[in-house]
């Protein structure tokens, strides 16, 4: 079998000891300390927070007023209107800037 | 045909067409770099993990041993471990053999999405979330194969803001756990920690770095004190 093989389904074994891992490891405790369980709620905004933050700090002010936007209308609208605002925004502003 | 899995699969097809510009772009820069079309295909269906999927990529253009593709491949997709600890606790009521497909198809957004689901309706069936689930991963690898084999043709995705499109969408899901205790902290912490990991080490360590921030801290600050009885 030659490299490339190797690698694609070493990687895909290896991704999908992280995907199960962490329920094999926390499965192996009877009670989930408080601590575990806070960690765990805060899982999902911490990642998605970390696919968010540099786009908006280090690509440019079109990409940072829009996020900056979309955030404020998700208080209000569902997520895809907020997500249609949000590309309005960004197309808009991408122009503007040139 | 099972209602919760139609309901899953609706779900999923907004969320993918915003997802569908990296599928493309995965299979045109995979060919790029010197992969078959078919080897393009297999590491969308097996590996199923965009980001680590263009690291990969990467590694072989820059003709890396193959375990070190395979072992940058893992680092990447670490975070996947929170995702199996977090959304494993919902998977109570499943068999072996349904957990361990379940888990499989456990990417950002079902993760996000399921999460979500969670949080509005106080958990999910299995159907509902193959549903999503095998919805996602179609479409992943049918645009995959399309940037395989019509890489070439493909415009610039700036200008209509495409290459956008998914980072407005996490911001919206990011908004959507507002409600959640401690969020305010959590999402302050990992922002500043993935824009420093994102600067002083580079994309795409930035995602587990900053996110293992957030997720330390509130195990350390966020546990919900108990009112005195």
């Amino acid at each position: 079998m030659s490299d490339i093989y190797i690698a694609i389904l070493g990687g895909a074994f290896l991704t999908y000891i992280t995907r199960i891992g962490g329920h094999l490891i926390l499965s192996r405790f009877e009670n989930i300390h408080p601590r575990v369980e806070a960690a765990l709620n805060a899982v999902p905004a911490a990642v998605l927070t970390t696919l968010v933050a540099p786009a908006a700090l280090t690509q440019g002010w079109p990409e940072t007023v829009a996020l900056i936007a979309a955030a404020l209308a998700a208080m209000r609208l569902p997520l895809l209107g907020m997500v249609a605002l949000g590309w309005a925004m960004i197309v808009t502003l991408r122009t503007l800037a040139g | 045909m099972n209602p919760d899995f139609l309901s899953g699969a609706r779900r999923a097809i907004p969320i993918i067409l915003s997802a569908a510009p990296f599928g493309l772009l995965f299979g045109a820069l995979a060919v790029d770099n010197g992969l078959s079309v078919f080897q393009a295909a297999l590491m969308s269906a097996s590996v199923y993990a965009g980001a680590s999927q263009m690291v990969g990529i990467e590694l072989f253009g820059d003709h890396a041993a193959a375990w070190v593709m395979a072992v940058s491949i893992f680092v990447v997709n670490l975070r996947h471990l929170l995702y199996s600890a977090t959304t494993g606790r919902h998977f109570g009521s499943y068999s072996t053999l349904q957990k361990a497909a379940a888990f499989f198809f456990l990417i950002d957004p079902q993760f996000a999405e399921t999460e979500r689901e969670v949080e509005k309706k106080g958990g999910f069936s299995f159907a509902w979330y193959m549903g999503m689930g095998l919805t996602f991963y179609s479409i992943w690898l049918g645009f995959t194969l399309l940037g395989a084999l019509f890489g070439k043709l493909l415009p610039d995705p700036k200008p209509w803001g495409i290459d956008f499109l998914l980072t407005i969408y996490f911001l919206g899901l990011v908004m959507s756990f507002r409600k959640r205790p401690f969020w305010l902290p959590v999402v302050i912490v990992s922002a500043a920690a993935s824009v420093l990991a994102y600067k002083a080490v580079g994309s795409p360590w930035h995602v587990s770095l900053g996110a293992l921030a957030g997720v330390v801290f509130a195990a350390a600050f966020g546990v919900e004190r108990k009112a005195d009885v």
